[in-house]
């Protein structure tokens, strides 16, 4: 009832991406059977939708090179997705043939992102993904998009909303499910975040909105509440906060999925996830991987010893 | 849905003394004097800049007197002090402070763990320095801490807040400073309690003072200045751990609320790039990192 007078959303799921946009930009390069531990306790959390792993070459991407041991280790629990990207009709065949059931593609708002990212033009992108799109249609299998620089560009600086749209459009009607808006620098503000939402939901219904901050400027929950605010019901995050930001050398990046179901707890609105199991599993992992954790509910936590 | 935020907002930064006062490392006096003179010259309107408490409870700041008579006065910026007691305002006074802050709690409970009395008493006590200052022609600035909860009662009621803000204000507090003391408060909360204060405080006398604890406070933040508050409290570099989790932070951090500030288009009149030197400063003293997530990422401003 209380999300509900504020007029927010009472339900939000939120999309789990540690395993794939987390573990990918962490310096670690962690072993298959600790990736699909961690992938299974999270399994276990209540969270609906968990990123797997990346179906693009390991030349590029090494951490991810294990995608299809991944893939096949897994258990997968009814209920919950398990999304895997694909830059292309390659790793779309492949990662069907590893058993995948959901896929995503990432495209941009900013051509100069696109250039260094994925060596081709924001234009070109979007051909290679109307063939995943395509292929995964005659297949009955969702695709979801992703538009990075939504906020700011390392390179191109400023963004325009409209430039945001556009993309976002042009995904949406290849046939994505949904639209996953990232603040890829973390750049943003509630200010920029309205304005780019404004402009989005022009072109796409706001139950197709997904929002993905990085919290690199600390600025990803007031980000995410002026997104939730506007109606926005899903909300992308990484356990324990893991992933640097590429562009900022020992700068954090994604916003950590404990801190964020912190706050919707506190807002009144509904996950459906266990916050103590999410701790725990960013526990795992970052005992794993040798570091501290980013998320600052699980530092708090864990050293008061009380929940 | 988003309301209309105040075009401007006072930071009030209280890095010197509550951030310092929960530092483990203790600082020394220049280096206390630099950091206050450095805040000086990046726009900000008011600095925390020490407590006159008992060096026997505060060894941090045992240094109050001479901080507070070495310290550069610029004009237009204002150096409130904590003063606990009419002896600590007596002392302050002394030492050339020309505005004090008086610190009460929603919490019987932590009221007793922190002064070692009822809500009540330290009301009584306070009044004392309300009197001399009224008679002296020094503003007070009344803190309520735990709104949004204790570390001892668990959830505080809102109605507790804004009965121990009315009270203060009434006394004669210029402005009440709402603080979330252990972070632990939500938008949803804050919202809550803010409604239920404002219907006894005026708005433009109310600020806010949020730890980032559990990461909430520019979120919490958002939400009271979407209600209209136009005065945030923060520290630079967000020093200052938090007293009740060991290792946990405290403070938000002053450098990552005038980001989201100026990215809101708020003025504030502080230069960031001079606040984020000061904060490589004080860390660089400190020999510890700082808190603030823009002074981390740094390098695309």
């Amino acid at each position: 009832q209380e999300s509900q007078a504020s007029g927010l959303p009472e339900y939000i799921k939120i999309v789990e991406v540690g395993p794939r946009d987390g573990l990918q930009n962490e310096k670690v390069i962690v072993p298959t059977d600790i990736k699909i531990e961690l992938i299974n306790r999270l399994s276990k959390t209540g969270l609906p939708a968990i990123e797997v792993t990346s179906f693009v070459s390991s030349k590029w991407v090494p951490q991810m090179a294990d995608h299809k041991e991944v893939m096949r280790g897994i258990e997968r629990h009814p209920g919950v997705q398990y999304p895997v990207l694909t830059p292309n009709l390659q790793g779309f065949h492949s990662a069907i043939a590893a058993g995948a059931t959901e896929v995503s593609v990432f495209g941009a708002a900013s051509e100069a992102f696109s250039r260094m990212n994925i060596n081709c033009s924001i234009a070109e992108s979007m051909e290679k993904f109307e063939e995943v799109a395509k292929s995964a249609r005659n297949m009955n299998i969702p695709v979801r998009g992703y538009v990075s620089c939504a906020l700011g560009c390392p390179y191109e600086g400023n963004i325009r909303p409209a430039k945001v749209a556009e993309v976002s459009k042009r995904l949406y009607s290849m046939g994505c499910y949904e639209i996953s808006l990232g603040d890829t620098i973390g750049v943003g503000t509630p200010g920029s975040m309205k304005r780019m939402l404004e402009a989005v939901m022009k072109e796409i219904p706001l139950s197709a909105l997904a929002v993905h901050c990085h919290d690199t400027y600390g600025q990803a929950l007031a980000n995410i509440l002026t997104a939730i605010q506007m109606g926005v019901a899903v909300v992308d995050s990484s356990v324990a906060g893991l992933g640097g930001c590429p562009y900022a050398k020992g700068a954090t990046g994604n916003v950590a999925t404990e801190d964020v179901i912190y706050m919707l707890n506190g807002l009144g609105i509904n996950t459906g996830v266990n916050l103590y199991k999410v701790m725990e599993a960013g526990n795992f992992i970052c005992t794993a991987l040798n570091k501290t954790t980013n998320s600052k509910v699980a530092q708090a936590s864990f050293n008061t010893g009380t929940i | 849905a988003a309301a209309a935020l105040p075009k401007r907002v006072k930071v009030v930064e209280v890095g010197p003394r509550d951030g310092l006062q929960n530092e483990k490392n203790i600082v020394p006096t220049p280096v206390k004097i630099n950091l206050i003179n450095m805040l000086s010259e990046t726009g900000l309107q008011a600095i925390e800049a020490t407590s006159f408490v008992s060096p026997k409870w505060v060894p941090q700041m045992a240094d109050h007197t001479e901080v507070m008579r070495g310290i550069n006065k610029l004009p237009g910026v204002s150096y409130p002090v904590l003063t606990p007691n009419l002896k600590g305002f007596q002392a302050a006074v002394a030492a050339g402070a020309k505005e004090v802050s008086i610190f009460g709690a929603a919490s019987e409970l932590f009221t007793k763990k922190n002064i070692n009395c009822s809500i009540e008493e330290s009301l009584e006590r306070f009044d004392e320095v309300m009197t001399a200052a009224r008679a002296a022609n020094i503003p007070v600035r009344g803190y309520v801490s735990c709104v949004l909860g204790c570390p001892y009662e668990g959830k505080i009621s809102p109605a507790k807040v804004a009965e121990v803000s009315k009270k203060m204000y009434s006394m004669g507090c210029y402005e009440i400073s709402l603080g979330d003391t252990i972070g632990i408060g939500t938008p949803g909360s804050m919202k809550e309690m803010l409604t239920a204060v404002m219907k006894e405080v005026p708005v433009g006398a109310l600020a806010v003072h949020c730890h980032d604890t559990y990461g909430q406070a520019l979120a919490n933040i958002l939400v009271a200045l979407q209600m209209g508050v136009s005065v945030v409290d923060a520290s630079v570099a967000g020093l200052g751990g938090c007293p009740y989790a060991q290792g946990a932070s405290g403070n938000v951090a002053t450098e990552d609320l005038v980001y989201m500030l100026n990215g809101l288009g708020i003025h504030t009149g502080v230069d960031l790039q001079k606040l984020m030197d000061t904060g490589t400063f004080i860390c660089n003293a400190l020999n510890r990192r700082t808190n603030s997530k823009v002074s981390q990422a740094c390098c695309r401003l």
